[in-house]
């Protein structure tokens, strides 16, 4: 029972700081702009929306992967996750929180498209130096 | 013996705790978050002290069981060191960095008297015991610190977002951990699950830390009230 507890108390923990760690992730890439060339391969003309997460994933991993945003890549990828299974289960009931989740989505569209340009950046600085060598 | 599995994660584990202090120094950052790196240049070291006992004596040997144990418990007092440290940071303009040091020596002592009483009548191996139950119980203490500490920062409108990065790591891996530990005394008997686990879900703190250092300038800012989970 003392267990159970233990593990009750502790996912909640969890499933807080988890999300406030993805929440800063986002927010840390949110001041970024996109460069033109994202926002045309993306679609990401006039602001992102939930729906363009799958679409900017699949790019991102069309690129060379960057060791140090692999992580952060994949927790995003859960919160996004997260967000979804909210969205079809509690938020279907209450309006405030589905417009929450649209939201919250969108961010998390917006971290992808950001990844994506600095692995476009980065494959730009790998060719080019593999060019003047 | 760990299979193969087990010793890559092993590996890759004492690697990311090296590459936390490896890029404490590369961003300048290493004087700053001294216990944090603390921890992770001994927690590589007791990673190494490991493997020797463990090569030289086998699993189930007595030198490798108490080495274990009690490298254990001086990793958590190292961590609840390094939680404290972040403590101090997040205080550091109300100058109350005395206090926090004294609050923190006088929980631990207290955390040490209560792990001793719940031991006491065990009459066989008590030091072993006692080791054993103030590790288990400071981790206990490390989750509440830390939830407090995400409290203080939220409270205080806390904008610097390496500091609050590395305070939601340590909240992670805090939970992962009491959580795990929860899991294996309500399923002892998945012991081939557990003996991955534990390690799997060490690499989760020196990771994010790593990230934090490398990735985050000092000066990076953000609100907090972006973080706080209330839908509008």
């Amino acid at each position: 029972m003392m267990a159970f507890g233990i593990l009750l108390l502790s996912l909640a923990a969890l499933l807080q700081f988890f999300s406030s760690y993805c929440r800063s992730l986002i927010a840390a890439s949110s001041k970024q702009p996109l460069s033109p060339e994202v926002k045309d391969v993306t679609g990401l003309t006039k602001g992102a929306s939930g729906d363009d997460f799958a679409r900017v994933i699949q790019l991102l991993h069309l690129c060379p992967e960057r060791p140090e945003d692999r992580s952060s890549v994949q927790a995003i990828g859960a919160y996004f996750r997260m967000i979804n299974f909210l969205r079809a289960t509690v938020a279907r009931v209450v309006p405030s929180l589905r417009a929450w989740t649209e939201f919250e989505r969108a961010q998390c569209a917006y971290f992808a498209a950001v990844a994506l340009d600095r692995r476009i950046a980065f494959s730009r600085d790998m060719l080019a130096q593999q060019m003047d060598t | 013996m760990p299979g193969p599995l087990g010793y890559s994660i092993w590996f890759l584990g004492a690697l990311l705790e090296v590459s936390v202090v490896v890029c404490a120094v590369a961003k300048h950052s290493l004087r700053r978050y001294l216990f944090l790196n603390l921890y992770m240049a001994a927690s590589f070291v007791v990673s190494v002290g490991r493997f020797h006992f463990l090569n030289h004596f086998g699993l189930r040997s007595n030198e490798y069981v108490y080495f274990y144990l009690y490298s254990d418990v001086l990793l958590t007092i190292f961590l609840y060191f390094a939680l404290i440290s972040l403590y101090a940071l997040v205080f550091d303009e109300m100058k109350v960095k005395s206090i926090v040091r004294f609050a923190a020596v006088l929980l631990l002592a207290g955390t040490a008297l209560f792990s001793y009483s719940v031991i006491a009548e065990s009459a066989d191996k008590i030091l072993s015991h006692f080791v054993f139950e103030l590790s288990q119980n400071l981790y206990f203490v490390g989750l509440v610190l830390t939830y407090l500490l995400w409290g203080a920062i939220l409270k205080l409108r806390e904008t610097r977002t390496r500091l609050i990065q590395l305070v939601l790591s340590l909240g992670i891996y805090f939970s992962v951990f009491a959580a795990t530990l929860a899991l294996r005394n309500l399923y002892p008997n998945l012991h081939v699950v557990w003996e991955y686990t534990a390690p799997l879900f060490g690499c989760l703190l020196p990771l994010s830390w790593a990230y934090a250092f490398l990735r985050l300038p000092e000066e990076s800012r953000l609100s907090t009230a972006r973080l706080v989970v209330i839908p509008r």
